[in-house]
């Protein structure tokens, strides 16, 4: 029976994570022989949603209410849960993104289904068990999860694949789930989002700093390269600590977990628990005066030189770089 | 108010880690633990603040193995009023959170604080199923949480920012760093705790959901291509045609 990925809409548009976790439940469906379905709640779209046939989803349930718009993780998982027992899905996929984080557990027990968190690869069927790999221990090992309950749910890391497009478009249905007024109970009194940024976590590049950049004066070196990259920024704990820099930017264990395709760290020393936020990115620079210092161990590429010196030529480079492709 | 915190015992984040039985087992031997950073440092310091600025009894709860008492000692020590240990080898998230769900449904709390996630498996579960199996609505990354006449008001993180929320009691939260400055227990609080109420209490059953079949470490470290200071432009060059991420 079908594969039901659960995708979330912000602003009018698909959110990048659920597009990716679309893409992972097309491929879990393709493995196993079946359909790809997927369901938004709120208001949205058709024309959006359809888009959605791009990663290989064959049909929206669309739960357009608008009191869906905002998330509450006890109708959502209602919700949720309705859409795969009218599907009778057998995988539920959706990202381990900030709501799927939430989400997923609900589902879990509510459909008594065993969960993966955080699948970095596509999972693998045998007859009725399904196995995936995740990352534990903060990223310092990973581990096979094995499922054998008869309706599975896997959330995917943002970040672990890259969707390819192809030309399909999704059918879009109405999906009317029975909720109540009472099945509404968190109310959203207001959002304070940083617009025009990049969203740390769904950012490809991300471009950080930390104490060794000697003061918040100093950013300019890591935002010019940020704007002209089209990275997001962040930073290490010591710097969120002093407010050289927003909480929000503060990567690392007890910060945010970020997997972008490229992470720069300019003067962060690379202690364990700042690794432990960003040693899923696929690729990782670090820029830093002591060759000692441990972060140079888990990088790719490293530039021993001071951050006042190097970051200039690295904007004057990139911006060539840039001309010329 | 009456507030449950549920505590995890993990590996201390500077621990080497290994795996015994053909890489079956996680390898305790030599390894420090200590209660999960999110659990200590937010939840239950703001369910320690929320009790003594209004009133009422602050609860731990741990589901493990003999060996935690020495965090839930702590957890003591830093406030809580009394504790129960669940005597069971967790087996998945699952088992824990039917655990925490039994004791909470036979006990008449008004709020559920617990971390957003433990530093071992990283799995971000047990608030969600907990409230799911209450049927209480929760609410995650909470970064500020105020009481009053019933009511929490909660500030969570979202992507590239945060929302304000409402929502009436009873409530599971998931707490995340800037709920609460950690707290270091004082000689007063680590006296009191040797005294304070310690239950054990047999697991109820349950089904396991899932398994783990296998870990395994990384291949090896990385090997750092190091680029000199004065030549960036290579950086930019291997960057585009090796590592092909810009």
């Amino acid at each position: 029976m079908p594969v039901l990925t659960f995708v979330e809409i912000s602003g009018g548009k698909i959110k990048k994570a659920s597009v990716e976790a679309a893409y992972y439940g097309s491929k879990t469906a393709e493995a196993l022989g079946t359909e790809s379905l997927a369901v938004v709640l709120g208001e949205a779209s058709g024309d959006e949603l359809a888009t959605l046939g791009q990663v290989g989803i064959k049909k929206v349930l669309h739960a357009a209410d608008a009191r869906l718009n905002n998330f509450d993780s006890g109708v959502y998982t209602k919700v949720v849960a309705a859409a795969a027992e009218a599907t009778q899905a057998d995988v539920v996929a959706l990202s381990f993104n900030h709501n799927g984080k939430l989400l997923a557990p609900r589902l879990s027990v509510r459909l008594k289904a065993g969960y993966v968190p955080g699948a970095v690869e596509l999972p693998q069927f045998n007859g009725s068990t399904m196995t995936v790999r995740k990352n534990v221990f903060s990223g310092k090992a990973t581990a096979i999860y094995q499922v054998t309950t008869p309706r599975k749910i896997v959330s995917v890391n943002p970040n672990s694949l890259s969707p390819v497009r192809g030309s399909g478009s999704a059918t879009v249905e109405a999906f009317t789930p029975a909720i109540s007024d009472a099945d509404f109970r968190v109310t959203v009194k207001g959002v304070d989002k940083v617009v025009g940024e990049i969203p740390l976590t769904e950012a490809e590049i991300v471009i950080s700093g930390g104490r060794g950049l000697k003061g918040p004066e100093n950013w300019y070196l890591i935002t010019d390269l940020a704007k002209e990259m089209g990275a997001a920024t962040a930073c290490s704990r010591a710097v969120a600590d002093v407010d050289w820099r927003p909480h929000h930017e503060h990567v690392g264990q007890t910060g945010l977990t970020i997997r972008p395709n490229l992470y720069v760290a300019v003067g962060i020393s690379g202690a364990i628990q700042h690794l432990a936020g960003v040693n899923g990115s696929k690729v990782i620079v670090v820029i830093n005066t002591d060759p000692e210092a441990p972060f140079f161990k888990a990088a790719d590429y490293g530039i021993v030189g001071d951050a006042f010196e190097v970051m200039p030529k690295l904007l004057e480079e990139y911006r060539k770089f840039k001309a010329a492709h | 108010m009456k507030i449950l915190v549920p505590i995890a015992k993990v590996p201390d984040t500077t621990s080497k880690i290994s795996f015994t039985d053909n890489n079956t087992r996680f390898n305790p031997d030599g390894v420090t633990f200590i209660m999960n950073p999110t659990d200590e440092w937010y939840a239950l310091v703001r369910a320690c603040e929320l009790k003594e600025k209004q009133g009422g009894e602050v609860v731990v709860i741990h589901v493990g193995t003999p060996d935690a008492e020495q965090i839930i000692r702590k957890a003591l020590a830093i406030g809580a009023d009394r504790a129960v240990r669940v005597d069971a080898d967790p087996t998945d998230a699952y088992f824990v959170a039917a655990q925490i769900a039994a004791h909470a449904k036979a006990e008449n709390y008004d709020l559920i604080i617990t971390g957003k996630e433990t530093i071992d498996y990283n799995s971000f579960q047990v608030g969600g199923m907990v409230s799911e199996m209450l049927d209480w609505p929760c609410v995650s990354l909470v970064q500020k949480l105020e009481v009053e006449n019933g009511v929490a008001t909660l500030r969570r993180e979202i992507e590239g920012g945060s929302e304000i929320v409402e929502v009436k009691l009873p409530l599971v939260v998931c707490a995340q760093k800037e709920l609460a400055e950690p707290r270091i227990p004082n000689m007063k609080g680590i006296m009191s705790a040797r005294t304070k109420p310690l239950a054990v209490v047999p697991p109820v059953e349950v089904e396991k959901l899932t398994a783990v079949i296998s870990y395994s470490l990384p291949e090896k470290a990385k090997q750092v291509k190091l680029i000199d200071k004065d030549n960036v432009a290579e950086l930019i060059r291997l960057l585009h045609e090796e590592a092909k991420v810009i």
